[in-house]
């Protein structure tokens, strides 16, 4: 239980080579996964998923809006996994993850000019690098910048 | 002993398979084909659909800033991609995903949410009508 909880807690950590992750729950990978990646729930802290989940009628634009009992039982499963440590220490600006210090310091090295490519797009597509985020992989190793 | 875990094994086997078509019970009471959906939304809409209005329903903007085709293409006989996201769509024609309009509640999620963005209110059962005779038209 303690190496569940510390391995939890290490989650995104820097430097570490095996990303431990939260499974991710198949209803939030459809759901979710539908329009955009499937972030990791730890990426943001619980205030900021709870804002999200109780606003899907207008999500960034668009109506991402869901039937009650899904909506209630995503919210609660992001709650539980919401982000702890460096990850919650931040309210990002619009509750974005790509507007949070430590992901834009993450990802100071990349040139402007990366983001721009059509394979990228989005700073929300992480799966254009992150070859493995789609099970919730982000381990710098697995990163493949295209060019 | 031997008998008695080849009875065990039979048990869990009964168990498994009750419990195998209960879930196929489960996935027949929500499935229907598309052209059941399309003969709700005619019958909902009280007049016959008209595929070459679906058409230009599809493909027109709506006084916003994306039509249906900005992320489902012009044909969506293949598959497109998220206006903001880039994430792709599979195709959304049934001839070519079976899954399409397979699942009414899933088509009913999609037509409220995405009609509220494209047009900005849910469209008419009529409207539904339309898109979708004119999507059964897509063959390949």
């Amino acid at each position: 239980m303690v190496a569940a909880l510390m391995f939890a807690h290490a989650a995104f950590a820097e430097g570490d080579h095996h990303s431990p992750r939260v499974p991710l729950l198949p209803k939030y990978l459809s759901e979710c996964g539908a329009c955009h990646a499937a972030f990791p729930p730890g990426m943001l802290p619980a205030t900021a998923w709870q804002r999200l989940m109780s606003g899907l009628g207008k999500h960034f634009g668009t109506d991402a809006s869901l039937d009650p009992a899904t909506q209630k039982e995503l919210a609660a499963w992001l709650a539980l996994n919401a982000g702890t440590g460096k990850y919650a220490r931040e309210e990002p600006p619009q509750d974005r993850i790509t507007r949070a210090a430590w992901f834009i310091r993450k990802h100071r090295e990349v040139p402007a000019t990366t983001w721009k490519l059509a394979a990228v797009n989005s700073a929300a597509n992480c799966g254009a690098c992150h070859k493995r985020s789609d099970q919730g992989n982000f381990d710098e190793h697995e990163v493949r910048i295209p060019r | 002993m031997h008998t008695l875990s080849l009875s065990r094994f039979s048990l869990r086997s009964i168990a498994a398979a009750a419990g195998l078509s209960a879930l196929i019970i489960a996935d027949i009471a929500q499935a229907a084909t598309p052209a059941e959906l399309l003969s709700g939304y005619t019958a909902q809409a009280g007049s016959a659909a008209a595929s070459n209005r679906g058409q230009q329903f599809f493909t027109s903007r709506h006084g916003r800033e994306w039509s249906c085709a900005t992320c489902h293409g012009t044909v969506p006989t293949q598959a497109g991609k998220h206006a903001s996201t880039g994430k792709p769509i599979q195709a959304l024609a049934p001839a070519f995903n079976p899954e399409r309009f397979t699942d009414p509640a899933k088509t009913e999620k999609w037509f409220r949410r995405n009609c509220n963005d494209v047009v900005g209110r849910e469209c008419s059962a009529a409207e539904k009508a339309d898109v979708l005779a004119w999507l059964l038209t897509l063959k390949p």
